[in-house]
């Protein structure tokens, strides 16, 4: 054994204990619950009749994949996702690009568009509750009389969405300009010399070199959005078909107590993130943040 | 020159409606009197503070203030200290849990909480942490563990750690360059982490209203869900909109105060993937 690799062994054996404590918490209160939450799901659990506790196998997939609350939260789910990450795409890069750009105020800019990121999510959602509650609301007041619009499914929908771009266009804006700042200026000068016109030369130019940027902002709000849960219950408490599938989960939990049902939902919406997080690395083949090119 | 400058005050401002309009509006909200609180109108026609005297006095919103400080507080200090081990050794040493300590925060990142909030309920009523300040600082932690390791395993990359060993040189002791170099230079990196981590537990939402049952640890998202009016015959939206703006408060400060670091801590971890 020679000296520097006791000194290699002693650095290594330093970072596994630095890093000991925060696995530790990691795997105790995220780990090791999903598993347990698999466990329960293959058996029947409900607190009201602990005692009748039996693993059931698949019964509780059966019983949650047949049920149509299930498919119409997991489809409303999937819609708030789509269409609010997609405004935010479009919102945050003109966002983005005003911070960037800006020749006045830019400081100002990029202090205030921290509020809406910052401001707690349930508070906000209050805010557009009572906008658009009839009477109290601003808002409801440009409506034509007596239309209340949280208690009809579609425009509670769009509500909820305009509630989550409005809270999290400055997050998704943030993380393109990070991207945006990347772009070395003389590309798009010497296009720009070359006759390429202002919209091409974002197209062409900006773009492309942005695409990690972006690839790495809308997995992170795809994956936040997908777990939507804070604007719904306050909006609707997901009635009128408008609750994500958090927020059954949620409400099996607490009015059903049914945990063998509860953990059925949770694995299954682990499931599904999973799956969105390994699509979005196939098709935009970014790495995880850290593991490469980072060093 | 003046034209185009004339060009981005106007989307400047656009941005800035965009931004504090709702902001606003709940402050007006929270301002107006029982009379007045249905009118519908952006600004109030009487003013009065008494919706913040009610909150506390007949809203007992004290408590859950109490609360959302207290557990917000102790989780961000929890996890800037193991967060600043783990980044340490991510930054600085070669060891083989290297990656996997990088992948395991992302994966705890991108974890969806709903997941846990079965399992932990079960867990903690067995266990005894539920509704109590552990049984929700001990996932706030958690959550906030991948923020401050990316944050500051980014920052202290950067750091110019030879420093150290040139004032050990000039005689510093080992304490003395990690405190009077050391220090000072990371100083930057944790603040941001912690402004981070404290705004995400200060939001939660979820685990709060799961993992709780009375006002012994609800935080103040949670309780404000739960007002009902000083009696059963009034409407809670003057509570509700002043105890709405008051949570508001501490945002807006660090906000104005850390301003440049939050959005470098932000955009950090996401450029480099």
């Amino acid at each position: 054994m020679t000296g520097s690799g006791d000194v290699k062994a002693a650095e290594r054996r330093l970072g596994l204990w630095l890093c000991a404590p925060a696995a530790i918490f990691m795997v105790l209160v995220a780990g090791w619950p999903i598993l347990y939450s698999i466990w329960l799901s293959f058996n029947r659990y409900d607190l009201r009749f602990p005692q009748d506790q039996q693993w059931v196998g698949l019964e509780n997939y059966l019983t949650v994949l047949t049920n149509e609350f299930w498919w119409t939260a997991f489809g409303i789910t999937v819609l708030i996702t789509v269409v609010s990450v997609s405004i935010e795409l479009v919102l945050g890069m003109g966002l983005a690009i005003v911070m960037h750009r800006t020749l006045v105020g830019r400081g100002l800019i990029r202090t205030v568009v921290l509020i809406p990121y910052g401001i707690v999510t349930v508070v906000a959602a209050f805010g557009w509750f009572y906008a658009w509650t009839p009477g109290t609301g601003w808002l409801a007041a440009l409506l034509p009389d007596g239309s209340a619009p949280l208690t009809e499914q579609w425009p509670a929908i769009l509500i909820i969405i305009g509630a989550e771009v409005w809270k999290t266009t400055p997050f998704m804006a943030l993380l393109l300009l990070a991207g945006l700042a990347l772009v070395p200026d003389e590309l798009s000068r010497a296009a720009a010399m070359d006759g390429a016109g202002r919209w091409k030369r974002f197209v062409k130019i900006t773009l492309p070199l942005m695409r990690p940027a972006i690839a790495v902002a809308l997995l992170f709000r795809t994956l936040d959005a997908f777990r939507i849960y804070d604007n719904i219950f306050i909006l609707t408490k997901g009635a009128q078909n408008t609750g994500s599938v958090s927020i059954i989960t949620y409400t099996n939990l607490v009015s059903g107590l049914n945990l063998g049902i509860g953990s059925t939902m949770s694995v299954l919406i682990f499931i599904t993130v999973a799956i969105i997080a390994f699509i979005f690395v196939k098709v935009f083949k970014t790495g995880t943040p850290g593991t490469e090119g980072r060093r | 020159m003046t034209r185009s400058r004339i060009q981005w005050g106007v989307l400047d401002f656009v941005v800035v409606a965009f931004a504090l309009i709702p902001v606003l509006w709940l402050v007006s909200l929270s301002l107006k009197t029982p009379a007045t609180i249905a009118d519908g109108g952006f600004i109030p026609t009487e003013w009065t503070f008494d919706n913040y005297v009610n909150v506390f006095t007949e809203g007992g919103f004290l408590r859950p203030l109490v609360n959302s400080i207290g557990i917000a507080g102790l989780a961000t200090l929890i996890a800037i200290v193991l967060g600043t081990f783990a980044a340490y050794a991510i930054a600085r040493l070669n060891f083989p849990g290297r990656s996997i300590m990088l992948g395991a925060a992302l994966l705890v990142a991108m974890f969806p909480q709903v997941s846990l909030v079965t399992p932990l309920f079960n867990i903690e009523r067995a266990l005894g942490l539920f509704n109590t300040w552990p049984g929700l600082i001990l996932p706030y932690v958690t959550f906030a563990l991948p923020l401050t390791i990316y944050t500051m395993s980014t920052f202290f990359r950067e750091i110019p750690w030879e420093l150290e060993k040139a004032a050990k040189m000039d005689g510093a002791s080992s304490f003395q360059a990690f405190r009077k170099v050391i220090v000072p230079l990371a100083a930057p990196g944790v603040v941001t982490a912690a402004v981070l981590a404290f705004i995400q537990s200060w939001n939660d939402f979820l685990f709060a209203i799961s993992l709780t049952s009375s006002e012994r640890s609800r935080t103040a998202p949670a309780a404000i869900s739960y007002f009902t009016g000083s009696s059963q015959f009034e409407d809670p939206t003057g509570s509700v909109s002043a105890a709405a703006v008051i949570v508001t408060i501490p945002i807006v400060i660090f906000v104005l105060i850390f301003q440049r670091r939050i959005v470098s801590g932000l955009t950090a971890g996401a450029v480099k993937g």
